[in-house]
């Protein structure tokens, strides 16, 4: 165990060559990187599914019902292996490229999930928007998109923080399918030291508490943003 | 391919028998942890609280890959110190009593405020009238609890059955693991098969969730029964 622990606290936790990106770093990257761009794209396609035109607001509840409804690890190998198995898309320069890299496939994948989750916990708290808050603004003259991005989304992304958050530690939590694409996060490093060692606990247990402190860390920073931006509300 | 799609049938047999076996065990020791997170006993709070803060702090990938290989040690173990020949854990055995593990976490926690929701009063009649603590549990408690855990349920039904997606990485042959079995076996021109049977198996998923939404709509109706709908 010992040895284990001396070969491998690197790769855990610092990086090491040939990457020189430690599991730890690189379940955080896709962390951050699938929740930014699935959030950036939400944001847009929740308001346009409470408020749009019908012609929009069913294709985006199709994404969304598709997206929640099958499991992540199927939406990963579908565009994973399903897409680059597709002789077209290997033979154009450009796509082939895309695909072929197993990061570029893993982070789409989990964007476009946490994008559809963050859809509808969205939608929900655009929805939620108190009418009084509406007409109010209304009657102060805001209308389009100054009432869209001065009153409803600023009440509306208070009233999802809570939901987000849990939305973000299973997001957290998704990302050690990575592995199974050869991305190698925290779990990869942990399978490749089970894979050498043979000692189940040491090589998964470490991968859990790193992954347990990561969460905490999430958790606390969403705490945070809660204390700041909820402050209005009466503390539970 | 229609003995391959076949195959994809057989699988998602499992896996509806997987989530099935998974929910309940996973229930019953919502109701077990639940009954000692709001127990008097510190130790039992105790226990209870790391139990759920342990097991939702770590994916579950992690801990299935951790428990299943862990626990195929230690029986490796055993049989080398007995002098018998390996054991190899069922997968099926393995993948259920994972999931119930990890997702009994998730069940305290719903289950816990599913039973804060009910009013103290309906206890202290039940106590007033002279019910014993398993006539106050099975006739006052747990049917007004269902009505506020329903929701909960409902939402770790949902993730319990993706998640069994999740199995075939220790080698059950559920869908997925049929799904590239198909895979394997079978070569279409401009390499159309993976993603057909991939789809496949995504749109088996997506009708056992599709249906399981309309079946706990009905359940949260019954259960609500003498309440008005709450407004949406």
């Amino acid at each position: 165990m010992i040895d284990l622990i001396k070969q491998y606290w690197q790769p855990y936790l610092w990086g090491s060559p040939p990457n020189h990106i430690s599991g730890l770093a690189m379940t955080l990257w896709l962390t951050v990187a699938s929740c930014v761009m699935g959030f950036a794209f939400a944001l847009p396609l929740s308001v346009a599914r409470a408020a749009g035109p019908s012609w929009l607001r069913w294709p985006i509840w199709v994404f969304t019902f598709v997206f929640r409804g099958t499991p992540l690890y199927i939406q990963l190998l579908i565009i994973y292996s399903a897409i680059y198995g597709l002789d077209f898309v290997r033979n154009t320069p450009g796509l082939g490229a895309f695909f072929k890299d197993a990061l570029n496939c893993t982070i789409l994948a989990f964007t476009v999930n946490t994008c559809a989750y963050t859809t509808e916990l969205l939608t929900g708290a655009v929805k939620a928007t108190p009418r009084g808050e509406v007409e109010a603004a209304r009657s102060l003259g805001l209308a389009g998109a100054s009432l869209y991005l001065r009153i409803i989304l600023p009440s509306a992304l208070r009233r999802a923080l809570p939901a987000y958050s849990n939305e973000v530690i299973l997001m957290l939590h998704a990302t050690s399918l990575a592995a199974t694409a050869t991305v190698p996060d925290l779990l990869k490093v942990a399978r490749d030291a089970y894979a050498d060692y043979y000692l189940p606990f040491p090589a998964f247990g470490i991968a859990a508490i790193l992954y347990a402190c990561l969460s905490m860390t999430f958790i606390w920073l969403f705490r945070k943003a809660e204390q700041k931006w909820l402050r209005h509300l009466p503390t539970t | 391919m229609s003995g391959y799609l076949r195959q994809l049938l057989a699988g998602i047999v499992v896996t509806i028998e997987l989530a099935s076996l998974s929910l309940l065990i996973a229930f019953v020791l919502g109701l077990l942890g639940a009954a000692a997170k709001l127990s008097p006993n510190r130790w039992l709070a105790m226990a209870g609280s790391a139990y759920t803060t342990v097991i939702r702090a770590v994916p579950d990938l992690v801990l299935m890959l951790l428990m299943y290989y862990s626990v195929q040690n230690l029986v490796n173990a055993l049989t080398d110190l007995l002098g018998q020949p390996q054991i190899d854990i069922d997968p099926f055995i393995a993948g259920v009593s994972v999931l119930g593990f990890i997702y009994g976490a998730y069940f305290t926690e719903t289950i816990r405020g599913a039973v804060k929701a009910v009013p103290r009063g309906q206890l202290e009649a039940a106590a007033a009238f002279g019910l014993t603590r398993w006539q106050t549990f099975s006739r006052i408690l747990f049917p007004q609890m269902m009505r506020f855990a329903l929701p909960g349920i409902s939402n770790n039904w949902q993730v319990i059955l993706k998640a069994t997606a999740l199995v075939s990485i220790i080698n059950l042959h559920e869908v997925i693991y049929a799904a590239q079995a198909a895979i394997k076996g079978s070569s279409w021109p401009g390499g159309l098969h993976v993603l057909f049977y991939l789809s496949v198996a995504g749109l088996l998923y997506l009708a056992l969730t599709t249906v399981s939404n309309f079946v706990f709509g009905y359940l949260e109706k019954r259960y609500a029964a003498g309440f008005e709908r709450m407004a949406r």
